[in-house]
C-alpha cells in the first residue's frame, strides 16, 4: 500500500528528466557515462537497459535490489539530481547528465552515514534486502523534510515496502537520523 | 575429562550476555548495502539466465523449437525443462531457459522460443466447494466424544462461515541461485566440481540434496550464502532452478550461470499458503465452556492434495468434536510451508468461531478464550494463556475500549476490538558447533548455519561468549557454507534452541580444555575454576586469575578445538519446544468506504529463555506486521475463465506499508517459569493470529461476521449490503 503516496512523496511524478539525446542510439551496446556518486563512470549498454540493471549488472554496484521491477517496491531506490527514484523506472541512458547516488557513495570511509547508523541502532532491518532501497528513501525524505514527524515518516517513507516487518524500526530510524543530520549539508 | 560438563545456564540474575539487547552483528553489512546476497554475486564470466514460462494454467506441450533463440549472438546454453509431451498443472510453470553474455540477450532469447501448446481444461478456484466437483477429495471424518449428544444438550449453539485465502510468501530476494558446474579436468580431481551461491533457508543439507540430481558427489558441491532476502519458509530445497542452472553452466562449458525468478514467477511457483474455508458450529454453557464442535473444512494448497488443518485449533481437547476435512485440487502453483504452516489458517477459523459463540451467549470473547484454557492441548498451557490473555487484555486496555458485537456508537466509522490465541512448537534441531580456542586469546564459534535476518549470528556470538567469559567482540563468528560443523535447516522456528544448545556446549567443551591447560599455573583443580570478565579465576578466590590472553598462552603451541552436538529433543533448562501468544486487535472500520485501519496491535508471546530481547521483540513485530498485511490486503486471486492469476506482481498483490500498520505493543513474556524451561523458537508463533484478531475485531465494530479475509473494503461492504455468498 502507500504506493501513490510513496511516489508523491519521494518524486518520482515531479520533474521528470528531459528527453534522450536527439540522436538515436541503439538497439545495440551504446557508450554512455554515468555520474555516479561524485565520479564519472563509462560504461556500454543497450538502450533499454534499467538503472538497476546497469548498476547491478555492469557496474557490480548491488546495494541497490531489483524486487518488483516495476516502480512499486523501492528496494532500488537512489537518489537522483536530489530526488529518490526508482532505478528500475529509469533507463540507464536516461540517467546521463545527472547526478546519481547509490548507498555505495552515501557513507565516507569505513563510518556509517547516520541515516545507515540509524537503521542498525533501531533494528530497523531483518532479511536486510529492502533496507538499502529504504535508507536512500529516507536520506532523500529527510534532506527535503529535516523537521518531520513520525506521522510525515508514514507518507515519506510509503514508498517503500518491507517483507519481514521492520517499519517499526524504520519509523524510529527516521527520526533519530533526522536528529542527527540537523546542522549536516544537504546531500552531505 | 574427569565429569560431564555442566551446560546449564547461569540464572537469569548472572548472566551478562544472554539477555542483553545487542544491536545485530550484520547490521552495518546490511543497512549500508555492503552485505553481498547470493543474488549480488557475479564470479568472473558468468552468465545470465532467464526462464520462459507457461502462460496457461493446464495444457500440454506438443512441440517445443530453440533454433531461433540458440541462434542469437551471446546465446551460450539452452535448456528443454518441459519437452513435447509434458502436462503442464499451473501457469507459470518452467517451459526452457537460457544463458546468455547479458540479462538483456537471455530475456530476449528465452521469447524466441517456439511452443506449441494444447489447451486443457482448467480449475483454478475452491472458495466454493460446490463447483470443485471431482476435484474435491474428501480426507474422512474425525469424532470425538458424542457430538450429537452435545449439540442436543447445549445451551448455546453457534454457527459461522469462514474463509482465509491462498496468499505468496513474497520473498523480496526470489528463489534461484547462482551456479557453476565444472567439468572435472584437473589430474587430481577428475570429479567434477560445483560452486553455488543459493538463496537457501537450508545450506548445511543444500549440497546432499543438489547431488541426488546432479549425480556430483556431495563432496564436491560447494554451497555458500552469507545473506538471504527472506524466506518464510519456502525456500528449503535447491529446487528446479538449481538443476537448470547447473545444465545451463554444464553446456556452457563451466561458466557461472545467475538464475533467479522474475517477481511473477516468484510469486506463481515458488510457493504460496494454502487456502481454508469452514463451516462450523459451535456449541456449550452459558457460563463459556465449549462442550461441541463441528468443522466441515476445504482448501487447496495447488495440484497435489493438502487437507485444510485440524480443528479445533490449540484448543484441541473440546471433548466432543466432529470434523469432515476436505481438500481441492487446482491447476495453481504448489503450496510451501509459510511461516507456521497451517496455523494462520487453523487460529483463524477457531478463534472466529469462538468469538462467534461469545456473541451468541452475550459474553465478553476474552472471558470465553479464558473459559476454555483448560482445552490447550500442551500441558501447562492453561495456566499461560490464562496469563497472557489478561496481560494483553491489560495492554489494549480491552476492559476500557471493548463493546459487546456492534454497539460501537452511531458514526460511520465504528471501533471494534478482537482477540486471538496461537501456539508453535519450536524445538531446537539437530547442530553441530566447533569452538576453537587459540593459544594467543583468539576465539572462533563455527556452525553451518544461516541467518535469514533473524539474528542468529548475533544470538549464537551471544552464547559463546557468555559461556567464555568474553565480550561479544572477542568471538569470530563462522557460518553460511558447507564445509562447517553440519547445522539445521532454518525452519519451524528450529534454529535459535539448535543453534544455541551446540554453542553452548562446544563452548564449554572448550572451556574444560582451558580450564585443564591453565589449572595447574593456578594450583587448583580445572573444575574449581570459572571463566568471568575475561579472566580464568579459582571459583570463591578471584584474587586467583589469569587473564584471558595469559590463560591460552598456557596451550603452548596447540589451539584447542571442541565440538558441541544438539540431537533434537529437548533437554531440561537448555532447550524445548511449546510457545503461546495472545494478541488483540484494535481498529477502526469506515462503513461507507468499508475501509479498515489498525489503531493499535497488541501481541504477548512467551518463548523460554530469551537471548536477545531486541531481536525477539523484532521478530514479533515483523510476524505481526507480516500478519497485518495478510489480513488487511493480500490474496491471490485468480480468474475463473482463463485460468490466469490476476495480479503475480508487487501493485496489486499489495503489501502493507509503513503507514498501514498502526502502533504495535510488543510484550515478551520473560518470567522465571518461562526461562527456565529453556530456549524456545518465536519465528513463527507471532506470525499465527493476525487474521483471527483482526476479523474478530471487525466484526466487532460493524456488529457483522465479514466470513473471508482479507478484510478489505470489498469485503466489508459486501458484509454490510448483505453480499456475501
Amino acid at each position: 500500500m502507500g504506493i501513490g503516496s510513496g511516489a508523491l512523496g519521494t518524486g518520482v511524478l515531479e520533474k521528470q528528466a528531459p528527453a534522450a539525446p536527439a540522436s538515436v542510439m541503439g538497439p545495440g551496446p551504446v557508450p554512455i557515462t554515468l555520474n555516479l556518486n561524485g565520479k564519472p563512470v563509462e560504461l556500454t549498454v543497450e538502450p533499454r537497459v534499467t538503472l538497476v540493471d546497469a548498476l547491478r549488472n555492469y557496474l557490480d554496484l548491488t546495494g541497490a535490489k531489483r524486487v518488483c521491477d516495476r516502480g512499486t517496491c523501492g528496494a532500488c531506490t537512489v537518489i537522483m539530481g536530489g530526488k529518490t527514484v526508482y532505478a528500475c523506472t529509469v533507463l540507464a541512458i536516461d540517467a546521463q547528465g545527472k547526478d546519481i547516488q547509490t548507498i555505495e557513495g552515501l557513507a565516507t570511509g569505513n563510518a556509517l552515514h547516520p541515516v545507515s547508523q540509524a537503521f542498525w541502532d533501531n533494528d530497523a532491518q531483518q532479511c536486510g534486502y529492502c533496507t538499502p532501497g529504504f535508507v536512500m528513501a529516507c536520506k532523500g525524505f529527510l534532506d527535503e523534510h529535516p523537521n518531520c514527524t513520525e506521522e510525515d515518516v508514514k507518507h515519506g517513507l510509503g514508498g517503500n515496502l518491507c517483507r519481514c516487518g521492520t517499519y517499526m524500526g524504520v519509523r524510529k530510524a527516521a527520526l533519530q537520523a533526522a536528529r542527527a543530520m540537523k546542522g549536516g549539508t544537504k546531500n552531505g | 575429562m574427569a565429569n560431564t560438563p555442566d551446560y546449564s545456564y547461569p540464572p537469569m540474575e548472572k548472566r551478562k550476555v544472554i539477555g542483553q539487547r545487542y544491536k545485530r552483528l550484520d547490521g552495518p553489512a546490511k543497512s549500508s548495502g555492503r552485505g553481498k546476497y547470493s543474488s549480488d554475486v557475479k564470479p568472473p564470466d558468468m552468465l545470465f539466465g532467464a526462464y520462459l514460462h507457461c502462460p496457461h494454467a493446464h495444457a500440454k506441450v506438443t512441440a517445443i523449437d530453440t533454433a531461433d533463440a540458440e541462434k542469437i549472438p551471446g546465446v551460450k546454453a539452452v535448456h528443454v525443462a518441459a519437452p513435447a509431451g509434458t502436462e503442464i498443472n499451473w501457469q507459470g510453470w518452467e517451459v526452457a531457459a537460457v544463458a546468455a553474455t547479458t540479462e538483456e540477450i537471455a530475456r530476449e532469447a528465452a521469447l524466441h522460443i517456439k511452443v506449441d501448446y494444447e489447451v486443457l481444461p482448467h480449475l483454478v478456484k475452491d472458495d466454493d466447494l460446490a463447483q470443485a466437483g471431482a476435484r474435491a477429495k474428501q480426507g474422512g471424518e474425525r469424532v470425538v466424544g458424542d457430538p450429537d449428544k452435545a449439540f442436543q444438550d447445549a445451551d448455546a449453539v453457534s454457527e459461522g462461515n469462514y474463509g482465509i485465502p491462498v496468499v505468496y510468501h513474497c520473498c523480496l530476494e526470489p528463489h534461484g541461485q547462482v551456479i557453476q558446474w565444472k567439468p572435472g579436468t584437473d589430474a587430481d580431481n577428475k570429479g567434477d566440481q560445483i560452486h553455488v551461491w543459493p538463496s537457501t533457508q537450508n545450506v548445511p543439507d543444500y549440497a546432499a540434496s543438489l547431488s541426488q540430481n546432479l549425480k556430483v558427489p556431495a563432496t564436491n558441491i560447494k554451497v555458500r550464502m552469507d545473506y538471504i532476502g527472506g524466506g518464510f519458509g519456502s525456500k528449503f530445497t535447491p529446487d528446479a532452478w538449481a538443476i537448470v542452472g547447473a545444465n545451463l553452466s554444464k553446456k556452457a562449458g563451466g561458466r557461472p550461470v545467475k538464475l533467479f525468478l522474475d517477481r511473477a514467477p516468484e510469486l506463481l511457483i515458488a510457493g504460496n499458503r494454502p487456502s481454508a474455508y469452514a463451516k462450523i458450529k459451535v456449541g456449550g454453557k452459558k457460563d463459556g465452556t465449549i462442550t461441541a464442535w463441528q468443522t466441515e473444512s476445504w482448501g487447496s494448497g495447488g495440484f497435489q492434495p493438502v487437507n485444510p488443518p485440524a480443528q479445533p485449533y490449540t484448543y484441541a481437547n473440546v471433548p466432543n468434536i466432529r470434523e469432515i476435512r476436505t481438500t481441492v485440487s487446482l491447476n495453481g502453483g504448489t503450496q510451501r510451508a509459510w511461516r507456521a504452516p497451517g496455523n494462520q489458517q487453523a487460529s483463524y477459523l477457531t478463534c472466529c468461531a469462538i468469538e462467534d459463540f461469545a456473541a451468541k451467549i452475550g459474553m465478553d470473547p476474552l472471558e470465553v478464550f479464558k473459559a476454555n484454557a483448560q482445552y490447550a492441548a500442551r500441558t501447562g498451557a492453561a495456566d499461560t494463556y490464562r496469563y497472557q490473555l489478561d496481560k494483553a487484555a491489560e495492554l489494549a486496555e480491552w476492559k476500557k475500549l471493548w463493546h459487546p458485537r456492534g454497539q460501537s456508537g452511531s458514526g460511520t466509522i465504528k471501533r471494534g476490538m478482537g482477540v486471538a490465541i496461537g501456539s508453535w512448537n519450536g524445538n531446537g534441531h539437530r547442530s553441530q558447533c566447533r569452538t576453537v580456542i587459540n593459544p594467543d586469546g583468539s576465539v572462533s564459534v563455527e556452525i553451518g548455519s544461516q541467518d535469514l535476518g533473524t539474528g542468529t549470528r548475533t544470538i549464537i556470538t551471544q552464547v559463546a561468549a557468555e559461556s567464555l567469559g568474553l565480550q561479544m567482540g572477542q568471538i569470530k563468528l563462522v557460518i553460511g557454507n558447507n564445509d562447517l560443523p553440519p547445522d539445521g535447516g532454518s525452519g519451524g522456528s528450529t534454529t535459535v534452541g539448535g543453534v544455541s544448545t551446540s554453542t553452548r556446549k562446544a563452548s564449554i567443551n572448550a572451556l574444560m580444555k582451558l580450564f585443564e591447560a591453565c589449572a595447574p599455573s593456578l594450583g587448583a583443580q580445572p573444575e574449581e575454576l570459572e571463566a568471568v570478565d575475561g579472566h580464568i579465576r579459582v571459583k570463591g578466590s578471584p584474587n586467583k586469575s589469569l587473564t584471558w590472553t595469559a590463560a591460552c598462552r598456557k596451550l603452548g603451541a596447540t589451539s584447542i578445538s571442541e565440538m558441541g552436538a544438539h540431537n533434537g529433543q529437548a533437554i531440561p533448562g537448555l532447550v524445548t519446544g511449546g510457545a503461546a501468544g495472545v494478541q488483540i486487535a484494535d481498529v477502526s472500520v469506515d462503513t461507507e468506504t468499508g475501509i479498515v485501519k489498525i489503531n493499535r496491535y497488541v501481541a504477548v508471546h512467551d518463548c523460554g529463555m530469551v537471548i536477545n530481547p531486541r531481536l525477539a521483540e523484532s521478530q514479533v513485530y515483523g510476524a505481526v506486521i507480516m500478519g497485518i498485511s495478510t489480513a488487511l490486503y493480500e490474496e491471490r486471486i485468480m480468474d475463473r475463465e482463463t485460468g490466469k492469476t490476476l495480479n503475480p506482481d508487487m501493485e496489486f498483490y499489495k503489501l502493507a506499508g509503513i503507514g498501514d500498520i498502526g502502533n504495535i505493543v510488543v510484550h515478551m513474556d520473560i518470567r522465571e517459569e518461562n526461562d527456565k524451561r529453556g530456549v524456545i523458537g518465536l519465528g513463527e508463533p507471532p506470525a499465527v493470529p493476525i487474521c483471527a484478531a483482526v476479523g474478530n475485531a471487525v466484526t466487532n465494530a460493524i456488529g457483522m461476521r465479514v466470513p473471508r479475509i482479507p478484510m478489505t473494503p470489498a469485503h466489508v461492504l459486501n458484509t454490510l449490503e448483505g453480499r456475501n455468498a
